[in-house]
């Protein structure tokens, strides 16, 4: 629920080519290589702007960085952390090429494997579970992640290890649950079908048996970011738009500044990291029945926007600048001091911005009647120990947001830069 | 509750699957096709047999061949990755070339030892059923080589299922006589390493009728006017409500059932296939009954159970290990490490000469439990595909 901003208007409603031609150019090559005619289909936005042609697109897996970053945020999301259990690094290698290959197939709408469906005949097990034939490629992206856990002393990766790829701290007020914390590895696949998405976890957690297994594993259903400008800003289970002023696609200073890993920053063993990202991940739980009781008032002031627009505390346009100084006229600041957009603003960070890409999610009940819903927090940075963590120091210290809210659940990842063609995930890491 | 798994091999052809065009991206697969046009002289066994696949086109120097070691030679014209794809009857892939980008050339040597009609598939941009074209193989067929090794291992299996039998029927007298002398500690003692060989072979074994479900079907699944009978019924009487009057004639009765059952078992006539099938039903049996701690809800015994479902498993294998040895190496050591990493997991909730109770188990055990069999289970996935006949 970070909300860092610039100032900046942005328009909304950018459509057809126009947002096709800003993405590509804004995304500083991340769309620089494609497939033949795929090219155009795949550049176009999935938002609500767009028609339902580029929904169903494929997003090209290859490139400069990894998609499922700057790509425009699908609705849908399976995020998934695992933890390597065989002893043997070949077969972690070898896992991560066969990983690569099954992923590029689904991203494009083909089956995990070649004849996955039927093609193996009658007595074998399909390679494919099937779930996904005949749905479109549904912009399906699938973004690979390392966490700290992976460089110990199991595959002999210490010495490749990031210095930047770091355990958080702990923040006051965590309630983390283990079985929801860490990883070695973690797959975002997000498409604008949950049909897909679900379809690719599921196939590459079947391949990966005997060599990894799942650690946790978290479904959303909304994307709670817009990370391009062609896209409306969504809301979140508390009703309120989030994210008006996260960093887009079309920036590509800001993404250099703030998303992409570069050649400097890691000189030494995590050098393969130029150009990946890290993201942080955390699950927060909100307490929604208890929010839903709180007066329109209190949920303004404690978010710091009105609830209809959107709009600044004191403005009257979503992306109408935030004034932290502007007073009501009963003397106090117009955003409350604890708000939840003065915290987070890059102004009282030392200029400090990520790229979020979370998403709502509900886990049904809890078991005393309660929903068990929240914000998937996903967020992009170069550096989280610059970034995240003293955004998130802020925020636990004194967010109003507090009171509504526990996060649950967390883990950082490493996301290589993008595949070359002829390159697969570990390459890098295993060299 | 077992269930079905060393039924008659059916072969069904897959329905052909025609959907493709819902799937296929803007531009992509599925354009009509121009197939091979060329049915020149058939290629003789090693000529290679050109394919010129374009965006739009899949060209095959030939479209006939003897039975032997068939060449394909691969060109990718086009602008789109594309696959080059071999099927025999029912969309089964004989086999395939993938990824080949465009400007590349790539070989693909495939054994046809048998005469037939198959079809050829390229498939630009790699989705749905590609440009499709037949393709004749002549000659007469070859008698497969393994056959002698099928044989000796359906003997192999054939004399495990009957060792088990027997020793079913041997641990349930003694269990049937505790029970009837109002022995429950002796029992309860024998019960579950009574059940061990009867975990082992259940596929087999439950494919006669009522008999599966009287021995072992457990309360809630009895099927609508048949009584709850058998060990379950006993397990219950022993651990929860105890012995009734009619324990007794039940205890009777199982035994009545297990002989008959046992008899049965020794005439099953297995197949390569029903055996491997059975090696996977067994490690099913463990991951929803045993794993979950369902099957022994009175006793907490279910580790036994486990046992002897891994073992029927195992011994199911090691009969076929000659075929699957030869036609898939790395499966077979695949498989071997496997089934010591979880018979040395399982082996660690032993407490002396018995099993430890269910209800010990953590929750971390039973991850590490799972983790292992899913690992276990994928693998023995792979093995009907590879025993299957020819």
């Amino acid at each position: 629920m970070t909300d860092e901003g610039l100032s900046r208007r942005r328009l909304l409603g950018v459509s057809g080519t126009a947002a096709v031609a800003g993405v590509m150019a804004g995304a500083g090559g991340a769309y620089a290589v494609s497939r033949g005619e795929d090219a155009a289909a795949a550049g176009a936005p999935s938002s609500t702007t767009s028609g339902a042609l580029a929904l169903d697109a494929a997003i090209p897996f290859r490139g400069e960085h990894q998609a499922g970053i700057v790509t425009p945020a699908q609705d849908r999301l399976h995020f998934v952390a695992l933890d390597v259990v065989t002893k043997d690094r070949e077969q972690l290698r070898q896992l991560l090429e066969d990983w690569t290959r099954a992923a590029e197939r689904m991203t494009a709408g083909a089956e995990a494997a070649p004849g996955g469906l039927v093609g193996g005949g009658p007595n074998r097990a399909p390679e494919d579970t099937g779930e996904a034939y005949g749905l479109p490629a549904s912009g399906l992206t699938i973004t690979i992640g390392y966490g700290p856990s992976l460089f110990d002393d199991r595959f002999g990766l210490a010495a490749k290890r990031p210095a930047a790829l770091q355990d958080l701290p702990a923040f006051t007020g965590d309630q983390l649950d283990p079985r929801r914390t860490g990883g070695d590895l973690c797959i975002q696949a997000c498409a604008n079908d949950p049909q897909v998405a679900v379809h690719a976890v599921r196939n590459l957690v079947r391949l990966g048996f005997g060599v990894v297994a799942v650690r946790w594993s978290q479904l959303g259903f909304g994307r709670t970011s817009s990370t391009s400008t062609a896209q409306a800003t969504p809301r979140n289970m508390f009703g309120f738009k989030d994210g008006t002023n996260n960093v887009k696609a079309e920036e590509p200073e800001s993404l250099a500044q703030h998303v992409w890993v570069a050649d400097a920053d890691d000189t030494g063993g995590g050098a393969w990291m130029a150009g990946g990202s890290y993201l942080v991940a955390r699950r927060i739980r909100m307490h929604i029945e208890v929010w839903d009781r709180t007066s329109l008032q209190e949920q303004e002031d404690v978010i710091g926007r009105d609830k209809k627009e959107g709009a600044p505390l004191g403005a009257t346009k979503e992306f109408d600048t935030l004034d932290f100084a502007k007073k009501g006229p009963d003397g106090a600041p117009s955003i409350p001091m604890t708000a939840h957009v003065r915290l987070a603003h890059e102004s009282q960070l030392g200029g400090i911005r990520i790229l979020r890409r979370g998403y709502n999610f509900t886990d049904g009940s809890d078991g005393v009647g309660h929903l068990d819903a929240g914000l998937f927090f996903i967020a992009y940075m170069r550096d989280p120990a610059k970034q995240f963590v003293p955004m998130q120091r802020a925020l636990a210290k004194a967010d109003g947001l507090n009171e509504y809210i526990e996060h649950n659940g967390s883990a950082v990842f490493a996301c290589p830069p993008g595949l070359k063609d002829g390159e697969h995930w570990g390459q890098a890491l295993f060299a | 509750m077992p269930r079905p798994a060393l039924r008659p091999a059916l072969r069904v052809a897959p329905v052909a699957v025609s959907l493709a065009a819902a799937l296929a991206l803007a531009g992509c697969a599925d354009k009509p096709a121009t197939t091979a046009a060329s049915t020149a002289a058939g290629a003789g066994a090693g000529g290679p047999i050109t394919v010129n696949a374009t965006d739009t086109a899949c060209e095959l120097s030939a479209t006939t061949a003897k039975a032997g070691t068939v060449t394909f030679k691969v060109t990718n014209s086009g602008s789109k990755v594309n696959e080059f794809y071999l099927y025999a009857e029912g969309d089964r892939i004989v086999s395939e070339v993938e990824n080949i980008t465009p400007g590349l050339s790539r070989e693909l040597k495939v054994e046809l030892t048998e005469p037939g009609t198959f079809t050829t598939s390229c498939k630009p941009g790699m989705v749905g059923d590609g440009i499709r074209g037949t393709f004749t193989v002549t000659g007469t067929a070859a008698k497969g080589s393994t056959d002698a090794k099928v044989a000796k291992a359906i003997a192999d299996y054939k004399a495990f299922v009957a060792s088990e039998a027997d020793e079913f029927v041997e641990n349930t007298k003694g269990f049937v006589a505790a029970v009837k002398a109002g022995d429950v500690a002796k029992a309860k003692s024998l019960y579950a390493q009574a059940r061990h060989p009867w975990e082992a072979i259940e596929p087999v074994a439950e494919s006669f009728g009522d008999l599966d479900p009287k021995i072992d079907g457990r309360e809630d699944v009895i099927a609508d006017g048949m009584a709850f009978t058998g060990y379950h019924r006993l397990e219950k009487d022993l651990w929860k409500d105890g012995l009734q009057k009619d324990s007794g004639a039940i205890a009777d009765q199982l035994l009545a059932d297990v002989t008959e059952i046992a008899a049965k078992s020794k005439t099953v006539e297995p197949t390569a296939l029903s055996i491997a099938n059975g090696a996977k039903a067994l490690l099913d049996e463990v991951a929803t009954g045993k794993i979950t701690g369902e099957e022994e809800r009175y006793s907490h015994t279910d580790l036994w159970d486990f046992d002897g479902n891994l073992e029927g498993s195992r011994q199911a294998l090691a009969a076929l290990r000659p075929v699957i040895a030869e036609r898939d190496p790395a499966l077979q050591k695949a498989l071997d490490a496997d089934f010591t990493e979880l018979s040395s997991l399982l082996a660690k909730h032993k407490a002396g000469a018995d099993y430890k109770s269910y209800t010990a188990l953590t929750a971390a055990d039973l991850k590490e439990l799972t983790v292992s069999l899913d690992a276990l289970s994928e693998q023995v996935s792979k093995v009907p595909g590879v025993v299957e006949a020819k």
